[in-house]
C-alpha cells in the first residue's frame, strides 16, 4: 500500500499515512486531486478505480471516506477489508467511533492505524492482538491534572 | 466538545481544536494558529524546564497544526527529548510527531538514531515496536544504514516476542524497498523462510509480506519458501471456519495470510515437486468449490474476503498458465460474477478476464462471454467499469469476433466518457487493422472514428490509415471513394478533411471517371472546405491541389485561379504562402512530364509496427497493454500484408529513419524540408539533375523520391554496414523532421550483425514493368533512382545514387552485368561513374541499352563502394524488359480482328487465368495497359468491360507485333489474359510480365 486516506464529505482531510517517501509539496497535490475524484462519485459505483499509476480502492462510512492506494498487483477486494478492520478497530476502541472521535483523537487514529499496518503491510489480522497492544500502551499511562 | 473517551486526556489540546473548529474562516483559524504557534515558541523558549506531560501536549498541538496543512519550523528537538522518557505515551507522541514531520536535519537524525537503539536494546517489547514502527514509518537511507544489521538480528532471535517479531518483519520489508542494497541477504534469511511454520498466524501474515518482498528480488534464495506456503496454505483451505479463532474474519478463514502466500507464489512457476504441485491443485479446486458453495453470512465482509481469496487464487491459476482445467473453471467462475449485482465484483472479473484472454487455453473460454461484456458496455451505469468491459473486448478480440466488437466499440463511443474516448480510439483502429480481412472495411472503421470522435483520433491514426491505403493498391480506389463520399458531409472534422485531401491527391484519378466525382468536383468539394480549416490542413491541402494539376490537366486552369488569389500568393502565412508561390510557378514552367515525375504517387511505406499500438503501450505504461495476438502466439498476416509478424518488427528495427522530405507534411520549419521549387527551378533539363538535397532524388521533391521502399531484402544488403553504422549514425534523423518520420522513427536505427551477404535484391521490379521511372532500391546508405527512355529497340537509362549518410563513399563502382546468354540479347553499356560519392550528394550515371532479340532474363546491377571503410556490395535486378520495346499501334476494328486470326497457331497464343491482386478498377487497368507500351484500342472488343491493345516489339533484328485481350470478371475477381504475337517467345514472356501487374 502507497497511502491511507480519511477525509470527510466536505473534503476534510482527516488522517493521512504515507508508506513511501513523498515530498509535501507532492502530497498536498495528490490528496487534493484525489479527493475530488472519490467525492465526485456516486454512492453505486464500484469501490475501485485507476488513479494515475495507482489502484485506489475506498468506502465510505458516514461522513467518513476511507481511501487507499495500492499497487497494480495488489488485492481490491482484501484491500476493501482492510478498511473495514481499520474501522473496527477504531470503532472497538472508541465505542461506536464518529468522525468527532478521529478529529480530537487523531493521535489515537494514528496509533491503531500504526498497530495494524506497518510499512503498508498488514501486521496482525486478528482484532484482538491490534486492541490488546493498544490497551496495553493506555494502561501504561499515568493520569495527570488537567492543565 | 466531546468527552474524550480514553486513555490520557490532553485537555489543552482538545481545547484548541475545539477553537479552531469553531473558527468561521480561513484567517480566523490562521489566527488561532499563529497565536497558538507563539505561545507554544514562548514555552519551550521559557527559562522554566517543561515537564513531560505539557511537553507532550505542546508536541501534539504542532503535529495537529501541521496536519491541518500549515508549516512548523520548530518543535523537532522538544519531540526528540520525548523519545527518551521513559514513560509510554510521552516516547508515542515524540515517535509520532518524527514519524511525520522528519527531515534530514542530520544532528537530529543522529540524535533519533540513537534513541531508536536504546529503545531497540531494551528489551521492553512495547519500546521496541515503537521504535521498530519509526524506523519503517521514516523508512530512510540514514535509518537503513543505523539499523539494517540490526533489525534481522531481532527478527529471527529465538527469545523475541512475537508481536516484536512482527514489527521486525515489516520494519525490514520497508528498508529493503527503499534501500534494497543496504539489507544484506545473510544466515537470516533460510530462518526467515522457516517463519512460515510459526505458531502465530501474526508472525506468519508478517513474514509471508517480508518473504514476497525479496523473493521477487532473489527468487532462489527463497525458494523453499514455496513448499511451506503451498502446506500453510493446504492446511488453512481445510480448516473449518472456526479452528483458526481469530483469524478467522467473517467466516473465512485467514484471508489476508490466504491471500499474501498466494501472492507468493506467483513469485515462482508451477512447482516442479510432483506431491507439492499436486497439493496446490487441491488448494486451488477447493478454493474454487467454496465458490460455489452457500455463502456462510449474507454480509459483505464475508463475501469479499472469501472473493479476495479466490481472485488472488485466479491470478496463480493465470500466472502459472499450465492447468487447462482449472483456467477453464476460473473462466466460468468470472463468467458468473460478470453478471453479480456487486458492481465491485463485475469490476473485478472484467479485470481478471483481461489476462485470462490472453492464455491460450483459455482465449476460447473467455471469447463465449462477448455478449455479457458487450451488455456491460452498454449498460454499466460506472465509467470504471465500462473502462473494464472496453479493456476486456480488446484483450477477447480475434479475427472471428473482430468485426463485432469493432462495431460495439465504435457504437460505444458516441456515448463514451470524454476521459476514454482517445484510449478507444486507438484500440479500435489497433484491432480494425491487426485483424482486417478486407481493407475496405478498414478504411470505412477508421473514416467513421473520425466522423465519430475527430477530436480524440490523434495524428498517429490517421498517418496509418493513408500509409496502408498507399500500401494497398487494392483498397486505393475505394479509399478514393468513400473519403469522397464522407467530405460531401456539410460539416466534417479536419481530419478527415487532411485524410481526404491526402488520398484524393493521391488517387482521385481512380474515381474521376464517374461524372458525379470528376475532377472539377473533387477540387470544388475540397476547396469548400480550406477556409475552415488550421494553417497546417490548408497547406496539405495546397499539396493535393498541386498534385491534381498533374492528376487532373483539365483543372490545371481553376487551381492557379485559386493558388494566384491574393489569400493564397500574400497569405500572411509564411508556409502557406511559400507553397503557393512554389506550386504556381512549378505548375505554370514545367512540363506534364516533369510534373508528372515531380508529383508521382507516393511509393510504398515501409513495414513497421503500427506507431498506434507504440501510443497505446505509452499511454497505459509499458507491459499493461498486451498485443493480443503475440500473446496467443498466433500468425495472422497482419493489413501490410506481413505475415511474419517477428520479421517485420525486426524490420522496422533494422531500418534507419528514413528521410522524408514528405510533401504532403505541412507543419515543418521550412529549413528542413526540401523545398520543391528551389530544386525544380535549377533545373537546366528534365533529365540532368542537381543534387540540392541530401538524399533528395533529383526531380522528385515530392515525397515519392524520399520515402522508399525498405524491404527485409534491402535490409539484407545493408548487414556489413552494421558496425559503421553505430559508430557514425547517419545525419538523416535530424533532418528528418516531417510528419511521417516523427512518428515512425521511435526505433532508434540498430542495424543487424552479422557477414556481408549479397542477394540480388529484385523487389521493386515489377513495379518498373509499366512505369519508367522511380525509386528502384534503398537502403540505410542509398537509395537508386530511376528514370528511363525508350525509343524503338533503344533505351537509355538514368541511374542516380543517392548517399543516404553524411560521410564519403569511396571506390564506388557500378556496372551493369548480363548474365547467361542475355549478353546476346542485350547490350547494355554503363558510362563509368564517379569514383566519390559526398555525403548527402547524388550520383548519376547513364546507361545506353539496345535490345538484340527477345529476351527474358534482366541486366544486373552492381555497385560497390567502401562507407567507413567497409566494403559494401549491393546488385540490383535492373527492370529492363522485353515490353520497353513496345512501339504501340493504332488499329480499327477489323484490322484487328484481321490481325488476330492472322496469329492463330496454337503456338502463337498464350492465355493466362489469375486472381485479381489488386481492386479491378478500370481506370488504373487502362492506365496499366498503356504503361506496359501497348496502344490501348476502344472500341473494338464488342464487350465494353474488356481491354484490347496492339503494338510491336523492336529488337535489332526483327520486330514482333503483338496483340492483346484482357478480360476482367468482376464477380469472380478473376482476368483471363490472352497474347498473341508472331513468336511464341515473345508472347509467353510478355504473357508472364503483363499477368503480374492486375
Amino acid at each position: 500500500m502507497r497511502f491511507m486516506l480519511l477525509f470527510s464529505r466536505q473534503g476534510k482531510l482527516r488522517l493521512q499515512k504515507w508508506y513511501t517517501a513523498t515530498a509535501e509539496r507532492d502530497k498536498k497535490k495528490m490528496v487534493r486531486e484525489l479527493m475530488q475524484v472519490v467525492l465526485a462519485r456516486k454512492p453505486k459505483m464500484c469501490s475501485f478505480l485507476e488513479w494515475r499509476d495507482l489502484k485506489i480502492v475506498y468506502k465510505r462510512y458516514a461522513s467518513l471516506y476511507f481511501c487507499c492506494a495500492v499497487e497494480e498487483q495488489d488485492n481490491e477486494l482484501i484491500t476493501l477489508e482492510v478498511i473495514h478492520r481499520f474501522v473496527e478497530l477504531l470503532d472497538k476502541y472508541f465505542g461506536s467511533v464518529c468522525e468527532l472521535d478521529i478529529i480530537f483523537n487523531f493521535e489515537k487514529a494514528y496509533f491503531i492505524l500504526d498497530e495494524f499496518l506497518m510499512g503498508g503491510e498488514i501486521q496482525d489480522t486478528s482484532k484482538k492482538s491490534v486492541l490488546k497492544a493498544i490497551e496495553q500502551a493506555d494502561l501504561l499511562q499515568e493520569v495527570y491534572d488537567y492543565f | 466538545m466531546p468527552a474524550v473517551s480514553k486513555g490520557d486526556g490532553m485537555r489543552g489540546l482538545a481545547v484548541f481544536i475545539s477553537d479552531i473548529r469553531n473558527c468561521k474562516s480561513k484567517e480566523a483559524e490562521i489566527k488561532r494558529i499563529n497565536k497558538e504557534l507563539a505561545n507554544i515558541r514562548s514555552k519551550f523558549k521559557g527559562d522554566k524546564a517543561l515537564d513531560g506531560y505539557s511537553k507532550k501536549k505542546y508536541v501534539c498541538k504542532l503535529l495537529f497544526i501541521f496536519l491541518l496543512g500549515h508549516d512548523i519550523d520548530f518543535g523537532h528537538m522538544e519531540a526528540v527529548n520525548l523519545l527518551s522518557s521513559n514513560k509510554y505515551t510521552e516516547k508515542q507522541i515524540g515517535y509520532l510527531f518524527i514519524s511525520v514531520l522528519v527531515n534530514s536535519n542530520s544532528d537530529l537524525i543522529r540524535l533519533i538514531n540513537n534513541a531508536i537503539k536504546n529503545d531497540l536494546s531494551s528489551r521492553n517489547p512495547t519500546f521496541m515496536n515503537l521504535a521498530l514502527h519509526c524506523i519503517a514509518n521514516v523508512g530512510s537511507r540514514e535509518m537503513a544504514e543505523a539499523f539494517a544489521a540490526e533489525v534481522p538480528r531481532i527478527l529471527v532471535a529465538g527469545d523475541t516476542m512475537d508481536s516484536v517479531k512482527q514489527s521486525a518483519a515489516l520494519c525490514l520489508l520497508r528498508l529493503n524497498r527503499t534501500s534494497p542494497d543496504l539489507v544484506p541477504m545473510g544466515e537470516w534469511t533460510a530462518r526467515v523462510v522457516h517463519l512460515l511454520n510459526d505458531q502465530h498466524l501474526g508472525v506468519v501474515t508478517a513474514a509471508t509480506s517480508l518473504i514476497t518482498t525479496l523473493a521477487q528480488k532473489n527468487p532462489d534464495d527463497f525458494k523453499t519458501s514455496v513448499s511451506l506456503a503451498v502446506a500453510r496454505l493446504s492446511r488453512i483451505v481445510t480448516s473449518a471456519s472456526t479452528d483458526l479463532q481469530d483469524y478467522t474474519y467473517y467466516f473465512v478463514a485467514a484471508p489476508w495470510l490466504s491471500v499474501k502466500l498466494l501472492r507468493l507464489l506467483q513469485c515462482y512457476p508451477p512447482p516442479e515437486d510432483a506431491a507439492i504441485r499436486g497439493r496446490l491443485t487441491e488448494c486451488l479446486e477447493t478454493i474454487l468449490n467454496k465458490a460455489q458453495e452457500p455463502p456462510k453470512s449474507k454480509k459483505v465482509q464475508h463475501s469479499n474476503a472469501k472473493n479476495a481469496v479466490l481472485f488472488e487464487a485466479i491470478s496463480l491459476i493465470i500466472h502459472h498458465d499450465s492447468e487447462p482445467t482449472l483456467l477453464v473453471r476460473a473462466c466460468n467462475q468470472l463468467g458468473q460474477f460478470l453478471q453479480h449485482r456487486e458492481t465491485n465484483l463485475r469490476y473485478l472479473a472484467l479485470e481478471s478476464m483481461c489476462t485470462l484472454a490472453s492464455s491460450e487455453f483459455s482465449h476460447e473460454a473467455v471469447k463465449t462471454h462477448i455478449e455479457t461484456v458487450i451488455n456491460a458496455l452498454k449498460t454499466e451505469r460506472d465509467v470504471s467499469v465500462r473502462q473494464r468491459a472496453v479493456d476486456l473486448l480488446y484483450a477477447m478480440c480475434d479475427r472471428s469476433n473482430a468485426k463485432q466488437i469493432v462495431a460495439e466499440m465504435l457504437s460505444y463511443l458516441e456515448t463514451a466518457d470524454y476521459s476514454i474516448r482517445e484510449e478507444i480510439v486507438l484500440k479500435v483502429a489497433i484491432l480494425a487493422e491487426k485483424y482486417a480481412v478486407d481493407y475496405t472495411w478498414y478504411v470505412d472503421t477508421i473514416l467513421n472514428l473520425i466522423r465519430i470522435a475527430g477530436d480524440y483520433v490523434s495524428e498517429e491514426v490517421w498517418y496509418r490509415v493513408i500509409q496502408i491505403v498507399i500500401n494497398r493498391d487494392d483498397v486505393q480506389g475505394y479509399a478514393a471513394k468513400t473519403v469522397f463520399e464522407a467530405l460531401q458531409a456539410p460539416a466534417c472534422h479536419e481530419n478527415l478533411v487532411k485524410v481526404g485531401g491526402y488520398i484524393l491527391g493521391e488517387f482521385g484519378n481512380l474515381i474521376a471517371g464517374d461524372p458525379r466525382s470528376s475532377p472539377l468536383i473533387q477540387f470544388n468539394l475540397l476547396h469548400s472546405k480550406f477556409h475552415l480549416c488550421s494553417v497546417p490542413t490548408r497547406a496539405l491541402l495546397l499539396s493535393a491541389y498541386i498534385k491534381f494539376i498533374n492528376l487532373f490537366p483539365e483543372v490545371k486552369g481553376t487551381i492557379q485561379e485559386v493558388l494566384r488569389s491574393d489569400s493564397q500568393l500574400r497569405n500572411a502565412d509564411v508556409e502557406l504562402q511559400q507553397r503557393a508561390v512554389e506550386y504556381l510557378r512549378l505548375s505554370c514552367i514545367a512540363s506534364t512530364d516533369i510534373l508528372a515525375t515531380v508529383l508521382e504517387e507516393m511509393p510504398p511505406f515501409p513495414e513497421r509496427e503500427s506507431s498506434i499500438l507504440a501510443k497505446l503501450k505509452k499511454k497505459k505504461g509499458p507491459g499493461t497493454v498486451p498485443d493480443p495476438e503475440d500473446n496467443r502466439k498466433e500468425r495472422c498476416a497482419n493489413i501490410n500484408g506481413a505475415t511474419n509478424h517477428s520479421s517485420t518488427t525486426a524490420n522496422a528495427k533494422a531500418s534507419a529513419p528514413s528521410f522524408i522530405g514528405d510533401l504532403l507534411a505541412p507543419v515543418l520549419p521550412p529549413i528542413n524540408r526540401p523545398r520543391p521549387v528551389s530544386s525544380l527551378s535549377l533545373l537546366p533539363t528534365p533529365l540532368t539533375p542537381l543534387s540540392l538535397q541530401a538524399y533528395a532524388m533529383p526531380l522528385s521533391p515530392s515525397a515519392g523520391s524520399h520515402f522508399q521502399v525498405s524491404s527485409p531484402a534491402s535490409d539484407l544488403l545493408s548487414l556489413g554496414s552494421a558496425s559503421t553504422l553505430n559508430s557514425t549514425p547517419p545525419s538523416a534523423p535530424k533532418a528528418s523532421a516531417s510528419l511521417l518520420v516523427d512518428v515512425f522513427s521511435d526505433n532508434s536505427p540498430t542495424a543487424p550483425i552479422g557477414a556481408p551477404a549479397v542477394v540480388v535484391a529484385d523487389e521493386n521490379f515489377s513495379r518498373f514493368v509499366c512505369k519508367n521511372n522511380g525509386v528502384l532500391f534503398e537502403n540505410q546508405l542509398l537509395q537508386i533512382g530511376l528514370k528511363s527512355e525508350y525509343r524503338q529497340n533503344l533505351g537509355r537509362m538514368y541511374v542516380f545514387y543517392g548517399n543516404k549518410t553524411s560521410t564519403q563513399f569511396h571506390n564506388f563502382t557500378a556496372s551493369v552485368v548480363c548474365q547467361d546468354g542475355l549478353n546476346s540479347q542485350l547490350n547494355v553499356h554503363a558510362k563509368p561513374a564517379d569514383p566519390m560519392v559526398e555525403g548527402g550528394a547524388q550520383l548519376q550515371q547513364t546507361l545506353n541499352i539496345e535490345c538484340l532479340s527477345d529476351f527474358v532474363e534482366a541486366p544486373v546491377l552492381n555497385i560497390q563502394f567502401r562507407y567507413g571503410g567497409i566494403l559494401q556490395n549491393i546488385s540490383v535486378k535492373l527492370p529492363v524488359t522485353l515490353n520497353k520495346f513496345f512501339q504501340p499501334t493504332e488499329m480499327g476494328s477489323q484490322d484487328f480482328f484481321q490481325r488476330w486470326k492472322q496469329l492463330g497457331a496454337p503456338q502463337q497464343e498464350v492465355q493466362k487465368i489469375f486472381k485479381a491482386m489488386y481492386s479491378m478498377d478500370s481506370e488504373v487497368t487502362k492506365a496499366k495497359i498503356i504503361g506496359f507500351g501497348v496502344a490501348l484500342l476502344d472500341g473494338v472488343d464488342p464487350n465494353p468491360s474488356n481491354f484490347v491493345g496492339a503494338g510491336v516489339i523492336h529488337t535489332k533484328t526483327s520486330q514482333v507485333g503483338c496483340l492483346i485481350r484482357l478480360e476482367p470478371n468482376a464477380q469472380a475477381q478473376m482476368y483471363r489474359l490472352t497474347l498473341r504475337t508472331s513468336r511464341d517467345t515473345v508472347s509467353q514472356r510478355l504473357c508472364d510480365l503483363l499477368s503480374d501487374q492486375f
